[in-house]
């Protein structure tokens, strides 16, 4: 029977090398994957690409990342107190593709479910628009988005069963399900773990088709 | 004659809220709304980190950080609250099903284009966006709320932005610290005025034309309407 419960931190992320696209779960500190993200910086990767909602703001969150260079990009929509990264910004020493929040989890959804993009009427009219496809459809215009794809999802859910379907936590959950489509691993570290059939099945919101690794870190 | 409080400010745009409404506050001082909202006015709050129904500030020592909103302060679901993923939260913006966003903003002109997500400074800090500007592209009706002039005194209420747009031609009305406007395609219609102030005062801080309402009103220090 299928089980992907993996042996901690270091194994869930066996594989993650120099230059990946990494999607990192999160919104704020709500469902932010640390002991993933400590595993990341314990591995000694660099040069990463970095798609999540912010852009750390201290702590074990993605500011570590930054402090210690292993980003090369990050694709975010709100990378505001963010200490370590603006430093780099600055010093023009990582580069940033800034996009609107809808968007940015929009383009994560496309790439998940198999689209080529999607006409979105955000950013008509503002610097958004620049170098974007401008279509027309009923009169109104929008901007041709182009999907998101990652080589590893790093995840934070509340439960997962041993097959790997996942329940969230509350406002955790955000970006996390739509991440949980669009990366060819995808890890969650969880509170939990239990069996098959223990999780009702209408509260599943990741279905297990999605996920690779699940693992308890050693605190929780 | 004294502009209104903060404080009043977020009463007065509450109770100008419709019964039932969906409403997303956005980050900053439209947050302070939402210990406003007059109880049986059924307003429903909406936030797009991914819940809906939202409840008051949890008490000292209740704070979940696993619940929170769009500022990332911690808050409470009420009965009948719901969560979802960014996914749905954004399609609820784009997909017009919220009734009135309420933003902050630099800058609004007299054609509804928002400025508010930018300052425009070249000091090589990172620029960031959030969601402001799927809100203001998405909801049925944007409102903004802020002080009527920049802290050196500059007008915020302009023919044109100046600043890096947001959306164009998306502001329905203005609450300010000294009146409430509507947008029309005549350009800026004052529905209501702080009590003491002239048209003409007003007009000397607006750096757009301003008309009066024919049934307008005055706001009163506590942030009520009067007549």
């Amino acid at each position: 029977m299928r089980n992907v419960v993996v042996d901690g931190a270091d194994a869930a992320i066996a594989g993650l090398r120099d230059g990946a696209i990494v999607m990192v779960g999160g919104f704020g500190g709500a469902g932010l994957p640390r002991r993933l993200i400590r595993a990341v910086l314990d591995a000694g990767v660099r040069d990463l690409t970095v798609i999540s909602n912010n852009a750390g703001s201290g702590g074990m969150d993605l500011s570590a990342w930054f402090e210690a260079k292993i980003v090369r990009k990050i694709v975010c929509s709100y990378p505001r107190s963010a200490v370590a990264f603006g430093e780099q910004y600055r010093a023009g020493q990582v580069e940033l593709e800034l996009v609107p929040q809808g968007t940015l989890v929009e383009r994560i959804r496309a790439g998940g479910a198999g689209l080529g993009g999607f006409l979105s009427p955000v950013g008509v009219g503002t610097e958004f628009e620049v170098g974007k496809r401008l279509i027309e459809v009923g009169g109104r215009n929008y901007l041709l988005e182009v999907p998101l794809k990652a080589d590893f999802a790093l995840l934070r859910g509340r439960a997962s069963d041993t097959l790997g379907n996942i329940v969230y936590n509350k406002t955790a959950r955000n970006h996390q399900a739509v991440m949980a489509t669009a990366a060819e691993t995808v890890v969650v570290e969880v509170g939990q773990i239990v069996e098959p059939g223990a999780l009702d099945p209408e509260s599943i919101v990741t279905p297990c088709i999605f996920v690779d690794r699940v693992f308890v870190p050693e605190s929780a | 004659m004294k502009p209104l409080s903060r404080e009043n400010l977020a009463r007065l745009v509450a109770s100008s809220l419709p019964a039932g409404a969906f409403v997303n506050l956005g980050i900053g001082v439209p947050t302070l709304v939402a210990d406003y909202l007059p109880q049986d006015l059924g307003v429903m709050l909406h936030s797009e980190n991914g819940i809906l129904n939202l409840g008051p500030k949890p008490e000292p020592g209740l704070e979940d950080y696993d619940l929170i909103n769009a500022g990332k302060s911690p808050i409470t679901i009420n009965p009948g609250g719901a969560f979802f993923d960014s996914s749905m939260a954004f399609a609820m913006m784009r997909g017009g099903h919220i009734d009135v966003a309420v933003l902050g903003a630099f800058e609004v002109s007299c054609q509804g284009d928002l400025a508010n997500w930018s300052t425009g400074r070249s000091d090589g800090s990172p620029p960031a966006i959030g969601g402001a500007i799927d809100l203001a592209v998405g909801a049925r009706q944007i409102w903004v709320m802020m002080e009527h002039v920049t802290k050196s005194g500059a007008p915020r209420l302009v023919e044109r932005c100046s600043l890096p747009l947001t959306a164009v031609g998306v502001v329905r009305r203005v609450f300010t610290n000294y009146c409430v406007l509507s947008v029309s395609p005549s350009g800026f219609v004052v529905d209501a005025i702080k009590e003491g102030l002239s048209l003409d005062a007003l007009q000397a801080i607006t750096a757009a034309p301003l008309c009066l309402a024919d049934k307008w009103c005055v706001i009163r220090d506590d942030g009520q309407i009067q007549g």
